[in-house]
């Protein structure tokens, strides 16, 4: 499979990265060799085989659903961009 | 007095017991080796300040009979871990700035041992990478030049591996007596294969993964860098533990890695996989391999060849997996919480704005290459099958383990380091094969250990690869030193 300009650019949407209509050819090339490259994967059959879902045969820990740490908003939005007052700023979401 | 960075780990740490010298000395003679360094680009950041007081309270605790396993050991840690009050970048622009306001789980276990910190490490950015060219920082100079057939020093800069190139081009030049790294596809074997230096990336789950910037979560694995395998044993007995924080850490008791150290290898079984032999493999390494192998059976182990038949269909299930999750992981990197903020019209246009300016090429065409194979109607056919074919590479190894394997040698890459620039051209396939012979040990979370084996014709290390069962990394230890012991070390010459 290959994929054309037009996923190129759906991609990029959906992973919300910008891309500008002069860097689509080299994006277009560029995954398309390494989706040409995973391609032999199709030689194998893997009818009967089980998707790998741990590499580790242990049952998933679990803990009690309890809040074990807070009151440090402004440790969590020290590092933001824009805050104010403990809160993170953005842009108008909701018209 | 001699050079204090020439010791080892394990050397310093018994001088700081005998009172040889202090844990200050120790310190300065590396910070002052790290400024003499700097054309290496291997730090993206120095912490002399932190160094020097953590060593005045390693000193303090030397004095009142308190020190713990690593005490006063200067240590290089990679810049993917988060380091409380100390800036923490993953080498990306998007995290531009970023101080995280916790310590990650692998590095609190060090500091609780008394380790002391330098700087933080260069590294390919997100980890993703194999040359350190992909660096927000800049590109990781090997320490290692080539020399021509006169004799004479090549001064072309080469890379020193990647993505911890930082850590392996740091530990070989003696600007840290150790240094973490990270592997996901081979980013500690590879590197310090590339650099002459040891590194091992334990089984999938014996480190914490908390704390650490996030790349393929279901591949990612902490592990050491260091000069020796006695001094890797000691690094990874305090890294390794077991983590509430993280889900995948594992319930096991961490054994003392360095006790394995010296046992006879008489009897251990050790499998040679016929399809690690890939067309194009230089003679010279197909040649250390042997002499590996040669080594080994003289120690008394009994070499067996075995059969991994899904070996080449790993790296491609990698170009699947890895890029899927970290797709995945890299959504948090959206403007709004740390990093960067390109400001746009809305928010969907300040996402694009951000994450475009904010991730460099590489990550970017991952990021794109994990979106489309989990897109709707791609998902069966790229994502489940690759796991898929994991299942399977995981098989081979069980396989072989059952029928009494102790443990496998390989190559650790396909070449010596390349020069800068030399494969960051136009396809980025090129780039991927370097982790041909690592990739598969990530795919089936098994640890693996690269150590070095000499030297090829253009004086550059070239490593052997040792991949044992899960949680037997004291076999690795045992083996690995026995080929350290046979093949010696290699330093590199200072020229910086």
């Amino acid at each position: 499979m290959s994929v054309d300009r037009s996923t190129v650019v759906r991609v990029a949407h959906l992973a919300r990265i910008r891309v500008a209509d002069e860097e689509v050819d080299k994006l277009q090339g560029e995954l398309n060799s390494i989706l040409g490259f995973v391609e032999q994967l199709a030689e194998l059959d893997v009818s009967n085989v089980e998707p790998l879902t741990s590499v580790v045969p242990i049952a998933m820990k679990k803990r009690a659903d309890v809040v074990t740490d807070g009151g440090i908003p402004n440790k969590v939005t020290r590092n933001a961009p824009q805050s104010e007052d403990d809160f993170f700023v953005v842009p108008k979401v909701v018209e | 007095m001699t050079d204090l960075t020439a010791l080892s780990l394990a050397e310093a740490r018994d001088a700081l017991k005998a009172k040889t010298f202090t844990a200050t000395e120790l310190t300065d003679a590396y910070l002052a080796a790290m400024e003499k360094a700097r054309v290496l680009n291997a730090y993206v950041l120095e912490t002399p300040e932190k160094a020097r007081e953590m060593a005045k309270a390693s000193d303090a605790r030397i004095a009142a009979g308190t020190a713990g396993a690593l005490e006063g050991l200067p240590l290089g840690i990679k810049d993917l871990y988060c380091t409380e009050g100390v800036r923490t970048t993953a080498c990306s622009k998007i995290l531009d700035g970023f101080v995280p306001p916790y310590e990650s789980t692998v590095t609190a276990n060090l500091w609780a041992d008394g380790a002391v910190l330098l700087g933080k490490l260069n590294n390919d950015e997100f980890a993703m990478g194999s040359s350190n060219e992909t660096s927000c920082f800049g590109d990781v100079v090997n320490p290692w030049r080539r020399k021509s057939a006169d004799g004479s020093v090549d001064p072309t800069p080469l890379v020193p591996g990647g993505s911890s190139g930082g850590s392996s081009a740091a530990v070989a030049a003696r600007l840290c007596v150790g240094a973490t790294g990270t592997d996901t596809g081979g980013s500690i074997r590879q590197p310090a294969a590339f650099t002459g230096t040891v590194g091992i990336k334990p089984t999938y789950g014996r480190c914490s993964r908390w704390g650490i910037v996030a790349f393929a979560s279901s591949l990612d694995q902490a592990g050491p860098f260091a000069r020796t395998v006695r001094d890797t044993a000691i690094l990874l007995k305090s890294m390794a533990s077991v983590d509430p924080k993280d889900t995948t850490s594992v319930d096991l008791p961490v054994p003392d890695y360095e006790a394995a150290i010296g046992r006879s290898i008489k009897g251990k079984v050790i499998g040679i996989p016929k399809e690690y032999r890939v067309d194009g493999m230089p003679a010279e390494i197909e040649a250390l391999w042997a002499q590996g192998i040669d080594w080994l059976r003289e120690a008394g182990a009994e070499i067996r060849e075995i059969s991994l038949p899904h070996t080449k269909y790993a790296l491609p299930a990698y170009y699947i997996v890895a890029p899927a999750e970290a797709s995945s992981n890299l959504a948090r990197y959206d403007g709004i919480r740390y990093g960067l903020r390109v400001p746009g019209d809305d928010i969907t246009d300040t996402y694009e704005l951000t994450r475009a300016a904010g991730f460099g090429s590489e990550v970017r065409r991952r990021i794109m290459i994990g979106t489309y194979v989990l897109s709707a109607g791609y998902y069966d056919a790229y994502y489940v099958r690759a796991q898929k074919v994991r299942t399977l590479i995981k098989r081979d190894f069980d396989l072989a383990f059952q029928a009494g394997v102790d443990a496998v040698l390989t190559p650790a890459t396909p070449s010596s380091a390349f020069g800068i620039g030399e494969k960051s051209g136009g396809d980025p396939v090129e780039m991927y094969l370097n982790d041909i012979f690592t990739v598969t040990v990530n795919m089936a979370g098994l640890p693996g250990m690269v150590v070095p084996g000499g030297l090829d014709a253009k004086g550059l290390p070239l490593g052997l690869q040792l991949i044992g069962r899960p949680f037997e990394e004291e076999t690795l230890f045992q083996v690995g030193e026995v080929i350290e012991r046979a093949a010696g070390r290699f330093t590199p010459e200072a020229w910086w």
